[in-house]
């Protein structure tokens, strides 16, 4: 059981790999690379939160 | 061909969602550390004894309690991504912050890199099978729990909240269930820690098994890396971290109470599995099988937490262009950071299949010490630069500044404990951190866009 168990792992990662590879490459040829890397630090802070005291 | 998004609530940019509670700051903290409990901190007794190993985890509590004060009246104000690093971004500088962004990427990976080893481990040592290596369950933990990062945090931290919550349920039940009102019956602590054994080696055995006591508590701190993925930062960060840090201290003192009372020091200061052991020595099947389970849950969730971590403080790096900002991709669909997650990936699967379990904490736990040390001087500077009333905290610490003394005091002496049984790496891995401070000030520091780097909408600090 414990065998076929380390297989099972092997195929899962094997598969999740491949599957994040293919999304890694279908985002970054779907978007541009302004918008993926368009995050700013503490944009939503400022805009929710006046910091007022 | 490439396309745009359609406009968002905040302009057609793509930010990290802000989806998550206190449940999920308190899961991701105590699942980073819970498997501390059920491997690590036994090997204090192992450099002082049974009784060392209790203080340390008073003493190291102590130390915690003073990061997670801190670090919550600093992260209730500087809610971003990557926690103490946009911390030391505003509070002391660009190379300061550049150092704990390291410090945070190399303690979380080598603890990922620790839990993955350890489920690989558990699993063979459960399984008995001749021939059977740890390689397919370390590379299954890695991959699937990055895959599971990768797809969105939501998710992430309510399968670490249940895991977690079902490892912390069965230390307790294990508590129970062995009567602790009771000695003679299952508990002999009276037998096993003794005035002739309870220090073997004096005060100094005590001061060694500071190494290993970190791991009581080791990674609570990393609540802050969610501040720019839940709801509201300036009540869920602190009330998630001291709820954490509560949660462990309990924890602690269940676990050392049992196994101190069941197996005798020179055997709980080499097993790696005091908690299981523990199950198997009541003589209960069914108590044997949950820590069985509940080190594997322990194991999985901190390597989730840790991939969560260290994912976001690389990816704040490619942010600021301390690292190239190809690293700052956020996933449109997912929002997560998962350039980070990916690059991160193989690091950590090369490191479990070369390193051992000891080389691999210790980096993990030097990493660790150090940010706690920068975190005693920038509550300092933090205090003297905007002190109380003149920007709006989410919570403020009490007793400012015993708690930054006792920590900074503690890191020293955790230094020394650390120099004591890892010297050659302590100083290999400050040279590194020397090295590479003199490449991001020579050289990547040109690349830095200096005023887009500090987003706080802070007044202008004392002094200034």
């Amino acid at each position: 059981m414990w065998t076929v168990l380390s297989y099972a792992c092997w195929g899962i990662s094997i598969v999740l790999a491949l599957w994040m590879l293919y999304d890694w490459f279908k985002v970054d040829t779907t978007f541009s690379e302004e918008v993926l890397t368009s995050s700013r630090e503490g944009e939503l802070e400022a805009v929710s939160e006046k910091h007022r005291i | 061909m490439t396309v745009t998004l359609e406009p968002a609530i905040h302009g057609d940019r793509v930010s990290l969602l802000r989806v998550l509670g206190p449940a999920h700051v308190w899961a991701l903290g105590v699942g980073i550390v819970l498997v501390g409990e059920f491997t690590g901190w036994n090997f204090a007794a192992d450099k002082g004894g049974a009784l060392a190993a209790l203080i340390v985890c008073w003493v190291v509590g102590l130390l915690y309690t003073s990061v997670a004060m801190i670090d919550s009246e600093v992260t209730s104000t500087v809610a971003a991504a990557g926690g103490q690093y946009a911390q030391a971004k505003h509070i002391v500088g660009p190379l300061m912050a550049f150092n704990v962004a390291l410090f945070l990427v190399f303690a979380y990976t080598m603890l990922e890199v620790s839990d993955a080893i350890l489920l690989g481990d558990t699993i063979v040592a459960k399984a008995g099978v001749e021939g059977l290596t740890h390689n397919s369950f370390i590379a299954a933990t890695i991959v699937v729990l990055a895959w599971l990062n990768y797809r969105g945090v939501l998710m992430t931290l309510n399968v670490n909240f249940v895991i977690t919550a079902i490892a912390y349920i069965s230390i307790v039940i294990l508590f129970f269930s062995v009567s602790p009102w009771t000695q003679g019956a299952v508990l002999k602590l009276n037998e096993l820690v003794t005035p002739g054994n309870a220090l073997p080696y004096g005060w100094i055995g005590v001061i060694a098994a500071f190494q290993f006591g970190i791991w009581y508590y080791l990674g609570i701190e990393g609540t802050t890396q969610a501040a720019e993925e839940v709801r509201s930062p300036a009540r869920s960060l602190p009330y998630g971290t001291m709820a954490g840090m509560i949660t462990l201290l309990i924890a602690a003192a269940m676990t050392w109470y049992v196994c101190a009372s069941m197996m005798p020091w020179e055997y709980l200061g080499i097993t790696y599995y005091p908690l299981w052991d523990a199950g198997k020595l009541t003589g209960s099947p069914l108590l044997e099988n949950l820590l069985f389970v509940a080190t594997l849950l322990a194991a999985l969730a901190s390597a989730n937490g840790c991939i969560n971590d260290a994912a976001r403080a690389w990816f704040s790096l490619g942010r600021d262009r301390y690292l190239p900002t190809w690293f700052s991709a956020v996933h449109p669909k997912y929002r997560t950071p998962y350039r980070s997650i990916l690059f991160l990936l193989p690091i950590a699967l090369a490191f479990a299949f070369i390193a051992d379990l000891n080389q691999a904490i210790t980096f993990s736990i030097l990493s660790g010490v150090l940010q706690y040390t920068f975190m005693s001087i920038n509550i300092i500077m933090f205090r003297k630069k905007w002190p109380l009333g003149s920007i709006r905290r989410g919570y403020t610490h009490p007793f400012h500044p015993i708690p930054a003394i006792v920590l900074f005091c503690l890191c020293v002496v955790t230094f020394f404990a650390i120099f004591l049984g890892f010297g050659s790496q302590l100083i290999a891995m400050v040279a590194f951190y020397f090295l590479i401070s003199l490449w991001f000030h020579f050289y990547r520091y040109k690349f830095v866009r200096r005023g887009d780097q500090f987003t706080m909408p802070w007044p202008k600090p004392q002094g200034y």
